[in-house]
């Protein structure tokens, strides 16, 4: 007999606070279902208002997201941040709810930093004065500490950014994911629903990195999450010796662009593979500054234009 | 008055498991949202522990694929391992179990990506790459490979205990498990489940950089908490080889000594490098044996080296 997951398996958790906790179709199976549709009144979230709050001066909330691990997020994330606030006049912020693997910290230059609590909430710590963030990164006591955290602990860090941390005026707060397509993911927007502006996929142009960024992608439509599009990171590379160009991650399938089109997602554009963003990326530099001159970071700078105009 | 936040009041200490006999019960639970839901469930051991442990006694090396850090190439080189592990002796039995639930790529680069899996008495079928390899995913499961699988820690830990007990593998050499970047629900229940059955170890895959590294610190931490035995760090994509000229490159810079130097702060054994070469990635792409197809590559050549290492300790563990 063939085994097959039906699709009602694959609906999603309504979330333990929703009214149709424990009695969804979704909730079938689930080891949960007991304890969440035992009926026991579900009170009005009293963080939704305290976070709505502190999003109301936030202008653009852009989360970066990929099925795929390992793609580039971060480093999306940090050097799309720094580009951002070349621009004095612009305020960013860079929040990691990256709760395993916070990378942050280290692509920022921000390592060893701590949060600093006043009466107004937790100050996400400054890399210059228009560009702050926020990770779990800055709380642990070491950095190669794990956090060995199941989802329901997880989520609750990711409430505690969105409530806790003063952010003041900014132009864009940017949300750097783990990759998958789980608690993190959820919770976020079921957290902060309408408020998010959109969310920019990163992929590789390898097939095995599309099929995951293929979900993300429906994940990102099932969830109605916008889609400000996808960008192909590690897309070719030129040799430092002989100058030539040849694919590192080579696709079978036409690579992200043609993904993108299929899906019906805007595409974004390229970033090539360049060591030195990798060395920027562990040195906590910004690779347009350093290299403003160079095909990557020109590469960037579309990218951070793109965005703008979304 | 400022002050810092270091342990901000409502994140306690390392979760005991939702399913530990001090579920909701212990001092580390305090503050958890998840505290009263608990501590008002069934206390005990999962009974799902000794089904596993029964399951799994006739695969005498069970090996975890781990990394902090997503995309260093888990799934690549357990396949690679497992191919070669295949290959070696075509008496040894293999198999590969991916329980990466969201990402699951071993369909794919195994070369079986629209299999289906068999349900009969003794238990689900694994589906077979060759005669003496064999794999089981989620990816099997799905009416199309794009369908997201969304799901919450709880429900991704049921679909695990059900690969690590309901699949009858059969007689196995060596079962290795491909695992989601992290270290969360999956790794947890992971180590739980499989604690009772004899974990033989943990194979760390990184790359060279320091954003990898930090991850994989982490990992390599985990292990040591949980008691799982380390049995060596592989560095993945450490060198490129231009097609062109053959001259090297560092794609991804070892600005901190790579993965050779960490293993040496931390006393954990190096298995050996991996050179990036685009068409062993190519073939992961297409499900091909490059093995076979490729022999003379230098990761092949490398593969080779690092899987007598990788024997070598997993023998010894049974002396």
């Amino acid at each position: 007999m063939y085994l097959k997951l039906t699709r009602r398996k694959f609906l999603d958790c309504p979330g333990t606070n929703s009214e149709d906790a424990g009695k969804s179709e979704a909730c079938q199976g689930c080891p949960n279902q007991g304890i969440c549709s035992t009926g026991i009144p579900v009170a009005p979230d009293s963080d939704m208002e305290a976070i709505r709050e502190r999003m109301s001066t936030i202008k653009n909330k852009i989360i970066i997201l990929s099925g795929k691990g390992g793609v580039g997020k971060s480093t999306v994330s940090t050097q799309l941040a720094f580009t951002l606030s070349r621009d004095k006049n612009i305020e960013v912020g860079l929040l990691d709810i990256d709760i395993c693997g916070p990378s942050i910290p280290l692509t920022l230059g921000l390592q060893g930093e701590q949060v600093h609590c006043s009466g107004s909430g937790w100050q996400p710590v400054f890399v210059s004065e228009n560009l702050c963030a926020m990770s779990i990164g800055f709380l642990l006591p070491r950095a190669d500490e794990p956090v060995i955290w199941r989802g329901p602990k997880k989520n609750g860090l990711i409430r505690q950014f969105l409530r806790e941390v003063e952010w003041g005026s900014l132009e864009y707060l940017l949300i750097d994911a783990p990759p998958g397509t789980s608690d993190e993911h959820l919770s976020i927007v079921q957290l902060l629903k309408e408020d998010l502006t959109g969310a920019v996929v990163v992929a590789t142009p390898q097939s095995i990195s599309l099929l995951d960024v293929r979900k993300e992608i429906n994940f990102c439509k099932k969830v109605g999450l916008p889609l400000i599009g996808v960008v192909e990171n590690m897309s070719g590379f030129v040799c430092q010796h002989c100058k030539k160009s040849s694919e590192l991650f080579t696709s079978s399938e036409g690579g992200a662009e043609r993904m993108a089109s299929a899906m019906g997602c805007p595409f974004l554009g390229r970033i090539s593979v360049d060591p030195r963003v990798g060395r920027c990326t562990d040195s906590g530099l910004s690779y347009v500054d350093a290299y403003e001159d160079q095909p990557v970071a020109v590469q960037f700078l579309s990218l951070a234009k793109s965005i703008s105009f979304f | 008055m400022a002050s810092t936040v270091e342990n901000p009041t409502n994140i306690p200490e390392h979760c005991p498991g939702t399913d530990s006999a001090n579920a909701g019960k212990a001092s580390a639970c305090a503050g958890c949202p998840n505290q009263q839901i608990c501590a008002s469930g069934p206390a005990g051991p999962d009974p799902g522990i000794q089904l596993v442990k029964e399951r799994l006694e006739q695969v005498r090396n069970k090996v975890l694929v781990l990394s902090g850090k997503g995309g260093v190439g888990k799934s690549t080189v357990t396949a690679m391992l497992s191919r070669s592990l295949a290959a070696r002796d075509k008496d040894s039995n293999v198999a590969v179990l991916d329980i990466d639930i969201c990402g699951p790529s071993q369909p794919r680069v195994m070369g079986v990506l629209n299999e289906q899996v068999h349900q009969s008495g003794s238990g689900w079928s694994p589906v077979y790459v060759d005669d003496n390899l064999s794999v089981m995913s989620i990816g099997f499961l799905l009416s199309s490979p794009d369908d997201a699988v969304i799901w919450r820690g709880p429900k991704k830990n049921g679909m695990i205990r059900q690969f690590l007990s309901e699949v009858d593998w059969g007689n196995l050499d060596y079962l290795l498990m491909d695992t989601p970047p992290g270290t969360s629900d999956e790794h947890l229940s992971a180590s739980t489940y499989l604690s009772q059955a004899g974990l033989t170890g943990a194979v760390i895959v990184t790359t060279p950089q320091e954003v990898a590294l930090l991850d994989v610190r982490k990992e390599i931490d985990f292990c040591k908490k949980v008691k799982i035995r380390v049995l060596g760090v592989v560095e993945n994509m450490s060198i490129f080889v231009c097609p062109c000229c053959k001259r090297l490159s560092e794609i991804f810079p070892a600005t901190t000594g790579g993965a050779k130097k960490m293993c040496e702060e931390l006393n954990v054994p190096f298995l050996g490098s991996l050179p990036l070469d685009p068409t062993v990635a190519r073939y992961c792409d297409e499900g091909k044996d490059f093995i076979s197809e490729l022999p003379n590559s230098p990761v092949v050549q490398a593969l080779g080296e690092i899987v007598k290492k990788l024997v070598m300790v997993c023998e010894s563990r049974e002396e």
